[in-house]
């Protein structure tokens, strides 16, 4: 009992420092009044800023629109990451340790220079304009940044990863024989996919689906700094809260709430993690 | 509990609150905006050894600032919104004139308009000072609006404007603070109007040409998309503008960037030179401070980043090229016409960001 004890201490320590109190500070500031002064609030059970969200329709939206797009980036990391992670299952296992280093090493690039990537990929001046303009394909530049395309393109490639390295884990241990056998009694590669591959992997698609859509839901860098300025998501309205508006109390109302709304499908994903 | 968590929280944060005994001075400006041969020369004259931090937003500078204990010696708030919320929230130190010989070196004039929001020029000595106006591609403009004068916010304001020039590109600053009183002005309104009526106008206004705006993105942004030539009109600060000119002659593109000041009356900002109310060294930043506030100093510094200063003396020393430039140095009667943004009260700032996130999202 006590080695027990003693193995699980370093965890309970870290959940609570680093899960706990900020989530009991977060929760202490949105129930605050906002007040000039260093910090800019008031401890209070006053609840001005859950009010403030409920009477205004643009956090609502706000809301809409980041679980839009982050659920667009899921479906998207899903559709490009089956294919990715079922290459890298079936190749050779010496092969297969190459192929998800590639998928990783532009992970370990910093992210802002990522973003910053994108950006010179996609402007008018860059890269891509160059090549098209080169070859007569379009007169003048595409206007390819600060577009939902633009933003999209960003989030997809910023998590998709996440997406790959589930379904890979899954797809590894699909015992062959099973794809072999639906071949053998005639099934198309296609009805084989969806009739046994498809089926037996889903609650790895779920989590994927799920590991991108949770942090998407909160993104602020990448529609800030590539979508369009009416992609107004969640994580920019809590931006302008707490850094134009000086409105601590709204700002970590937004959290809690969105914190709120992801618990759901945080469930959702330790239901399907405990399946066997 | 959280007002003991937090101050500590600020403190892991902090740069070098715990290295204040060994005479360094931390300073947090904005991003390019000073001579680092300046800085050099600072330690060497006074042995004090300058940690230079740096900010591209007002935002960074007012969070960093709000948790409390920021570790700063010396900051570079702008006038209005950052250095007079600040000011209200009691996070400023009064500056000692007697550790600020060079203080004389100020313009009188320039330092009376600041005192509108620090009355008695208490707490914040003028770094540099700008307008609010247009960065134009002139060329582009010329072609794109024959026969209409590059003299005014016509150029972006008028729909029929906005419309031709939307396929060439225009972009707005995000910052409702610096946007605002300009379009209030433009309308013929008191830029300070603070009332349901002046924000329904501001805002019509802004919608109207809302469909023709490509990109509403920080100042720095739009400095790098005049410079490349990505926006041929842009609602930004002057100094930005002339940097982005620079660039561009430098990258040799064939961009070229003009600033129009509007001739309907610009809004005036100041940079101003503040300590924290909890700086560690106050001493070096009032020491830093007079020591910019030199002539020569101060014209090195405008040389390099190409924003007018407020110590007139240093005027003979600047390059011809900067100084002759009247989107640099306005001339007194174009200065005549420059109003200062005061502050709004609160409700009137949540109403005002509220129709920015409007405008923005285009709803």
């Amino acid at each position: 009992m006590k080695a027990r004890l003693a193995v699980l201490a370093p965890a309970w320590a870290w959940l609570l420092l680093f899960v706990a109190a900020p989530a009991g500070i977060l929760a202490a500031i949105a129930f605050a009044e906002a007040d000039p002064g260093i910090p800019p609030f008031r401890l209070a059970l006053s609840g001005i800023g859950f009010a403030t969200l409920a009477e205004d329709t643009y956090y609502l939206e706000a809301f809409g629109t980041a679980l839009r797009v982050a659920g667009i980036t899921a479906g998207l990391c899903l559709l490009l990451g089956y294919p990715m992670a079922m290459a890298i299952a079936r190749a050779r296992p010496g092969r297969r340790v190459l192929l998800l280093a590639l998928l990783m090493l532009p992970f370990w690039t910093g992210f802002l220079l990522r973003v910053g990537a994108w950006i010179g990929l996609l402007r008018d001046q860059g890269w891509i304009n160059g090549v098209l303009l080169a070859l007569g394909m379009t007169e003048a530049p595409l206007h390819l940044l600060y577009t939902e395309g633009a933003m999209l393109a960003g989030m997809v490639h910023a998590y998709l990863p996440f997406a790959v390295l589930p379904l890979f884990a899954a797809l590894v241990r699909l015992d062959p024989t099973l794809v072999e056998a639906a071949e053998d009694l005639g099934a198309r590669p296609a009805v084989a996919f969806l009739t046994v591959t498809l089926p037996v992997t889903a609650p790895a698609a779920a989590a994927a689906f799920l590991l991108v859509f949770i942090p998407a839901a909160g993104e602020f860098v990448i529609p800030e700094l590539m979508g369009p300025p009416e992609a107004q998501l969640v994580g920019r309205v809590l931006w302008q809260e707490f850094f134009q508006n000086r409105d601590w109390p709204v700002a970590a109302a937004l959290a809690v709430v969105l914190l709120v709304l992801l618990l759901a499908p945080i469930r959702l994903f330790q239901r399907l993690e405990a399946r066997p | 509990m959280l007002r003991r968590l937090l101050p500590l929280l600020a403190l892991l944060l902090a740069p070098a609150s715990v290295a204040a005994q060994e005479r360094v001075l931390n300073v947090y400006n904005w991003s390019d905006y000073i001579d680092p041969a300046v800085v050099e020369r600072f330690t060497r004259e006074t042995g004090i050894r300058v940690r230079y931090d740096v900010y591209d937003s007002l935002e960074t500078l007012e969070g960093r600032l709000s948790a409390g204990r920021s570790g700063y010696d010396l900051i570079v708030p702008t006038s209005e919104p950052t250095f007079a919320r600040l000011l209200r929230a009691g996070a400023l130190l009064p500056l000692d004139r007697a550790r600020i010989p060079n203080w004389g070196n100020l313009d009188p004039t320039l330092m009376a308009r600041v005192a509108v929001i620090d009355p008695g020029n208490r707490h914040g000595a003028i770094y540099l000072w700008g307008t609010v106006g247009l960065g134009i591609r002139p060329d582009l403009v010329r072609a794109a609006l024959p026969g209409v004068a590059l003299d005014s916010l016509d150029i972006l304001m008028k729909p029929e404007n906005a419309r031709r020039l939307a396929r060439c590109g225009i972009m707005v600053m995000d910052s409702p603070t610096d946007v605002l009183p300009s379009v209030l002005r433009w309308l013929g309104r008191d830029p300070n109007g603070h009332s349901d009526a002046d924000h329904r106008a501001a805002e019509a206004a802004l919608r109207a040409i809302r469909p023709h705006v490509r990109a509403i993105v920080p100042s720095s942004a739009i400095l790098d998309a005049l410079a490349t030539g990505e926006a041929c009109v842009a609602l930004t600060y002057s100094g930005d503008v002339i940097q982005a000119a620079t660039r561009a002659r430098e990258a040799n593109r064939g961009v070229e960037v003009g600033y129009v000041m509007p001739r309907e009356g610009a809004q005036l900002w100041f940079d101003l030179m503040a300590i924290p109310a909890d700086a560690p060294n106050p001493e070096a930043a009032h020491a830093f401070i007079n020591f910019l506030l030199q002539p020569d100093v101060m014209a090195a510094i405008t040389n390099q980043v190409r924003y007018p200063n407020a110590v007139p003396t240093s005027r003979p020393m600047v390059a011809a090229a900067v100084r002759d430039d009247r989107n640099v140095f306005p001339d007194d009667a174009a200065l005549a016409r420059t109003f200062v943004a005061g502050t709004p009260p609160r409700e009137a700032e949540r109403a005002r960001t509220r129709l920015w996130s409007r405008f923005k999202a285009g709803r």
